[in-house]
């Protein structure tokens, strides 16, 4: 696979030195001329001195024939720019972009710029799944494939506290896909009863997610 | 009519107070808080007392946009220092807030180019600025009769 990845902050240097590891043809755009010559030393030719917003830098790159491109400099628009680029005028097949500052992931949607990696919406939804502070949790969200798995705590009030997966009425488009009790997960049947403090795990339609909060009282 | 122009350096300010003064309701944003005195050159007034407005905030934050009006602006100029940002906001101001005149400023031809033909309205001062040279040269070249 050919990619080519523009920024070389920590990101994007450690990105390229693994793909090369992985046995990828891989070229790196930076630039800041200092960066430059620093990355340049330990992965040589690899490394492109240039502004990757330059379409001439991006050509000079081999573009065109590039399977993927990310973009993950620490400037949001010109990660937007550069996969536009990428994608309409190069007809490149793959992109990955960083999204620096999560409100930002806006503006990606609205141009249609996915997937997008935001580092600080990954710590966050680790941090609620290791510190609940809500009582769902997105654990995934596919969000073109309109499906996404979310993560219940069974409160000491909850209505289905005590009640047996069959005795529960699951909204339509959801599956209870197992049940996280004492740091121990298994998929549960019909007659499995739901204790509190248990984690449940759920896959569905995001749509449906409000009525899924309900029954559990959540 | 209300124009909305981000990124007050040279260019914007400039432009802001043009419109100002042909009766426009005009706008301004722009992240640096100083570049607020670049539209008061050459005033006798305030910028706000002449009736401008002026916004502190990031050209790509949402909040500071539509402070500075962007819902109802009927013209938007994206006027900042980075081509990329000025890209960006643009489409922003035409997909989201739906703005009837989208101007954008960007300095480097073949991005100018690329976008012009994606169906933006783009302004490219170093393609005007090699236009304008090339004539003076061929002016002068005619002058002296070189070839």
């Amino acid at each position: 696979m050919y990619v080519v990845v523009i920024g070389a902050g920590k990101v994007g240097f450690n990105l390229t030195r693994e793909l090369v590891g992985q046995g990828h043809e891989v070229t790196l755009i930076e630039s800041n001329r200092h960066r430059y010559l620093g990355v340049e030393q330990l992965l040589e030719h690899r490394v492109l001195y240039g502004d990757g917003s330059e379409l001439w830098v991006l050509e000079r790159a081999g573009i065109e024939r590039a399977d993927l491109v990310i973009a993950v400099t620490g400037d949001d628009e010109d990660n937007i720019l550069i996969c536009q680029v990428a994608r309409d005028k190069y007809g490149v097949g793959r992109i990955i972009a960083r999204a620096n500052n999560p409100n930002n992931r806006q503006h990606f949607d609205l141009l249609g710029i996915k997937p997008v990696v935001s580092a600080t919406d990954a710590i966050l939804r680790l941090l609620e799944h290791e510190v609940p502070q809500r009582s769902l949790v997105r654990l995934l969200d596919l969000e073109a494939e309109e499906i996404e798995i979310v993560e219940m705590r069974v409160g000491e009030n909850s209505p289905v506290a005590g009640r047996t997966i069959a005795e529960i009425e699951i909204p339509d488009h959801t599956l209870l896909i197992s049940i996280i009790r004492s740091g121990h997960g298994f998929v549960p049947n019909a007659d499995s009863k739901l204790q509190v403090d248990d984690d449940v795990l759920a896959v569905l339609d995001p749509e449906r997610e409000e009525e899924l909060r309900r029954v559990f009282g959540a | 009519m209300f124009v909305l122009i981000v990124g007050c350096g040279r260019v914007g300010s400039g432009l802001a107070r043009s419109m100002l003064s042909e009766g426009h309701t005009v706008s301004c944003l722009d992240q640096d808080p100083e570049s607020h005195a670049r539209l008061e050159l050459d005033m006798e007034q305030s910028w706000e007392e002449a009736g401008g407005t002026f916004t502190v905030g990031a050209a790509l934050e949402s909040g500071a946009l539509e402070v500075a009006g962007i819902e109802r602006a009927d013209a938007f100029v994206a006027a900042t220092n980075g081509d990329n940002t000025n890209i960006v906001i643009s489409q922003i101001a035409r997909k989201r807030y739906q703005v009837d005149t989208v101007i954008a400023r960007i300095l480097d031809p073949w991005r100018a180019e690329w976008y012009r033909e994606q169906g933006l309205e783009i302004i490219c001062p170093t393609r005007v600025a090699i236009e304008m040279l090339e004539d003076g040269l061929h002016r002068a070249a005619g002058k002296t009769g070189g070839s």
